[in-house]
């Protein structure tokens, strides 16, 4: 057996799940398949705004294979799908309902569900349900003027308009040397995970049970937004999640399937399984990003900021979701990022228009944010002539004033960094980049436009305010732990098992993790928000503290000796000084039984126990990327990504290099082929993989990291930060930065995400930019 | 995708086809994909379903030693052809030297994209035992993963070839 160092806390061992994935036995939702299973197809609006007139059933009810069909008017006492998070009441009258009633907002919102005997038929029905529209006017734009508005509520479709503020902003402008400006735009981009979603839904009438497999990132949360809406108590519904195929941020929120698929499963009494297609991924699943940020800047001559003025809409698409108005909250709250702003007002619109809802996608709202943020910086350092590397270094909050509270606030929460050495960071990477001597020694032969741009980012992680886990350990010694947190590609199954076998001294690929099953555990909050390691990590340490604590309380028992003299090392526990007389956990375990135990004490080898932390805590980085530009093609060619990120402790550094790594490459489709757009009837024209453009490997450049653990985080027993967004949080404003280096004078016009080879001849090409 | 038997049409054809070297016989519509095919008549399900236009690779499978997107291929097509998929690479707990330097330098996450990784490399390296980076790069072009970011892949690949080129 191998000791702790080598496998536990801290080593990069092979992932524990990945031996069934390579094998092709993981166990996705389409990989299921129950017996006397029907097939669901959703028939979705093809106007971006009408009103319904008329659903015509009689002609598809007549088909082959067809089982029935559901639309609103057959939704028993239906409820709009609410608010996951921060739920506001004036949100309420914009909540979707998983059938569209009267009027249809958005191209792909649900109309009708299909059921039939194969997923094949139910999709060869939708042509028959003949559904009479009357088209309205259609709102595309967050600024046009609306003739139509979403809503009656919603004038001029603002479904929301705060302003979040610190300090004296008039009197920062007042006393301006200087001021800049930019008006920066960001793509609409969504998660798109290579898996589709998928549900089955499967009502067992013997046990008075529903069962929803598919379900992943929230599963409690989502059995008790499902019992609310089918008035089923939520003992009566078990979800279970499957293996997934990519979560970020999009995948696992409840959608209007989550509740169609289980409702007409009840109905029937028979299982359903729904396959979401890519077109309807592309059109149904959650878009975000599409912000809109008007900025004023307040220097000194020499690069001081004095405030920052922002202006910020938010494009929400045709209803409010799960996610409430977090995104743009957020981005209003992380927009001063790693800089002392002391002076700072936000003002938030967010508007509905006639698109896909949005949500959040991985650094929701801060990917935005630190874009927008970070060209501004850039252009002010190139209006004031000052180095972009001093002015971010002579603006960035100091590690003697962690922790430091930056005067917004989220999800109910003040923004407090915890701990961090930003200054650091950004030296490591122009170091690591060799970012001065490479600015100045451009070959002067090339045709190609060369180009650095830096970011700087702080990342909010591990949001709480709990996790929880189950470490037990049976008759034969094995442990097996339990958590309400999901996983979702990230390798949750490998990290909760280092973090236990660090404890217990077993080897982590002994253990065996249960998750995303809401009968393992009473409670669950999720993945999401960079908090599996962190909230759900810190629970197995606590949990596994006690069992040990537990082990050698028992084995004191047996080999009659004080608990002090006992030591566990490898899987078995001896008195010290004798390592002869040792005991397996087997041992250990059989003597814990009911049957052996001492009559004094607690019977067993189960605890669960709740980590709770109302605090996020704060990851932190920075960015550099080389690009090229070929003046002909105009074509931006990421050549190299350097990042230096902090998340205090890392319990395996490979998977965390590999978090990083990907999110970093999400970052760059965002940033340069990625967009879902829209003609000016509201048609979504991105709808494949042909339009809508993922990095593949011949996009993706060379990278290189550097993980830094200078600021463990005071937040949890581990010191741990999440650190599934540090690669995504700088690359857009890294990126936007090279680019409008490598444009020279051009690159002042730099204004928008994703920077397409036509935008680049635009700016090279147009003086009005 | 299971076909209930009582609610297809009539229009049906026979396909015979291998499968990991395992004969099979179906009835199926015409218009069945293969992908639907090897997966919900066979209950074969290593091979998956990322785009079913043919974009992203998730479905790759070696159809007469030759890659190609069972999702816009036809399961009439594969008639009296034989198809490789995923479960063809390991035998037993025993990994393919491809899967092993795949799970030793993370090559996956998900793991859904993997499978269609795992066969395009397999015929990469068969045809070009010591790729260059940039080969790698152009070779996996075809082949979309969201998760990892593709460096660990691209680690994978030529750890991969450097076990291949020790095994002959």
């Amino acid at each position: 057996m191998k000791t702790e160092h080598t496998n536990g806390i801290g080593a990069s061992i092979k992932r524990l799940e990945d031996k069934r994935f390579l094998q092709g036995q993981g166990n996705y939702i389409d990989d299921m398949q129950l017996p006397d299973m029907l097939h669901a197809a959703v028939l979705r609006s093809p106007y971006a705004h009408a009103n319904i007139i008329d659903i015509e059933v009689s002609a598809a009810l007549e088909q082959p294979g067809i089982v029935t069909i559901l639309t609103f008017a057959d939704l028993i006492s239906v409820k709009p799908i609410p608010i996951r998070l921060n739920p506001y009441g004036s949100l309420e009258p914009f909540l979707q309902y998983p059938l569209a009633s009267n009027r249809v907002r958005y191209v792909g919102d649900p109309v009708a569900l299909i059921i039939a005997h194969s997923r094949y038929q139910a999709e060869d029905i939708l042509e028959h349900i003949l559904v009479q529209y009357d088209p309205l006017p259609v709102n595309i734009d967050t600024e046009q003027k609306v003739i139509n508005p979403l809503y009656n509520e919603a004038k001029n479709n603002v479904a929301s308009n705060f302003v979040m503020q610190k300090g004296d902003i008039a009197a920062a402008f007042e006393q301006a040397e200087h001021i800049t400006k930019l008006r920066f735009t960001s793509g609409r981009h969504s998660g798109v995970p290579l898996e589709t979603r998928g549900l089955i839904a499967h009502y067992d009438a013997t046990q008075e049970r529903l069962k929803v497999w598919g379900p992943t990132k929230v599963t409690h949360f989502n059995r008790g937004v499902l019992a609310r809406m089918l008035d089923m108590g939520e003992h009566q519904i078990q979800m279970i999640e499957p293996d997934v195929g990519g979560g970020f941020g999009v995948r696992g929120e409840f959608y209007p399937e989550d509740y169609l698929i289980p409702y007409a499963a009840l109905i029937l009494k028979r299982p359903i399984k729904w396959i979401e297609d890519r077109l309807e991924n592309l059109m149904a699943c959650n878009h975000s990003r599409e912000q809109v940020y008007e900025m004023e800047m307040a220097l000194k001559k020499d690069g001081a900021i004095l405030g920052i003025k922002v202006l910020l809409s938010n494009d929400q698409g045709g209803y409010i979701r799960t996610h409430g108005i977090i995104v743009p909250e957020l981005s209003a709250a992380i927009f001063p990022g790693p800089y002392h702003i002391p002076n700072y007002r936000c003002e938030v619109r967010s508007v509905l228009t006639n698109k896909t809802p949005a949500g959040t996608y991985r650094a929701p709202g801060r990917y935005e944010c630190n874009t927008s943020r970070e060209r501004l910086l850039d252009l002010a350092a190139s209006e004031l002539m000052i180095d972009p590397v001093k002015l971010r270094s002579m603006n960035l909050i100091q590690p003697e004033d962690m922790p430091y509270k930056v005067g917004t606030e989220s999800l109910g929460e003040d923004i407090v960094y915890d701990s961090g050495d930003y200054p650091y960071a950004l030296q490591e990477v122009v170091r690591l980049s060799k970012y001065e001597e490479n600015r100045i020694n451009h070959n002067p032969l090339s045709n190609k436009k060369t180009g650095y741009g830096i970011a700087c980012f702080v990342e909010k992680t591990g949001l709480g305010p709990f996790e929880g886990a189950r470490i037990e350990i049976d008759q034969t010694g094995r442990v097996t732990v339990s958590t309400g947190a999901a996983n979702v590609g990230q390798g949750l199954e490998t990290t909760l098992a280092q973090i236990a076998a660090s404890v217990l001294t077993v080897p982590p690929d002994s253990i065996r993790v249960l998750h995303g099953d809401t009968d393992l555990i009473p409670y669950g909050v999720g993945s999401f928000a960079s908090r599996a390691t962190v909230m759900a990590g810190s629970a197995v340490y606590y949990a596994a503290q006690q069992i040990h604590k537990k082990l050698l309380m028992i084995a004191a028992h047996i080999l009659k000796c004080p608990i002090d003299k006992l030591t566990i090392s490898d899987g078995g526990i001896y008195i010290s000084e004798n390592q002869d007389n040792r005991l397996t956990l087997a041992q250990v375990a059989q003597q814990s039984s009911p049957r052996n135990c001492p009559p004094d004490m607690e019977p067993g080898l189960d605890f669960t126990h709740y980590f709770r932390c109302n605090q996020m805590t704060f990851a932190h980085g920075a960015t550099i990327v080389k690009v090229e530009i070929d003046p002909e093609t105009c074509a931006v060619i990421p050549k190299h990504v350097w990042i230096v990120y902090d998340i205090g402790k890392a319990i395996n550094p490979q998977m965390v290099k590999g978090q990083v790594e990907g999110g970093a490459v999400q970052g760059l489709g965002g940033a340069l082929l990625e967009e879902f757009k829209y003609d000016s009837n509201g048609q979504l024209i991105s709808g494949s993989f042909v339009d809508y453009l993922l990095p593949t490997a011949t996009e993706t450049p060379i990278m290189e990291l550097k993980r830094l653990d200078r600021s463990p985080s005071i937040l949890n027993p581990l010191q741990v930060k999440g650190a599934g967004e540090c690669g995504i949080a700088g690359m857009g404003g890294a990126l936007a930065n090279a680019v409008a280096d490598a444009l020279g004078d051009s690159g002042k016009k730099v204004d928008m995400l994703p920077i397409t080879s036509e935008k680049v001849w635009r700016w090279l090409n147009t003086n009005a930019g | 995708m299971v076909q209930d038997t009582k609610h297809t049409s009539n229009k049906t054809r026979l396909v015979k086809l291998t499968v990991n070297g395992v004969a099979y016989e179906r009835v199926v519509e015409p218009r069945l994909t293969l992908v639907d095919f090897i997966r919900g008549e066979l209950g074969i399900t290593g091979t998956h379903v990322g785009c079913e236009h043919g974009v992203c690779g998730a479905c790759t499978v070696i159809f007469d030693g030759y890659p190609v997107r069972s999702c816009i291929m036809l399961a009439v097509q594969a008639h009296s052809h034989s198809v490789q998929t995923v479960e063809s690479m390991s035998t037993g707990d025993q990994l393919h030297p491809i899967q092993q330097a795949f799970w030793e330098n993370f090559g996956l996450q998900c793991g859904f994209c993997t499978p269609g990784f795992l066969l395009t490399v397999q015929d990469l390296l068969s045809r070009n035992p010591d790729p260059t980076d940039t080969e790698i790069r152009e070779e996996l072009s075809g082949n979309i993963c969201r998760c990892t970011g593709y460096q660990s892949i691209i680690a994978a690949v030529k750890q991969a070839a450097i076990y291949m080129r020790k095994e002959e």
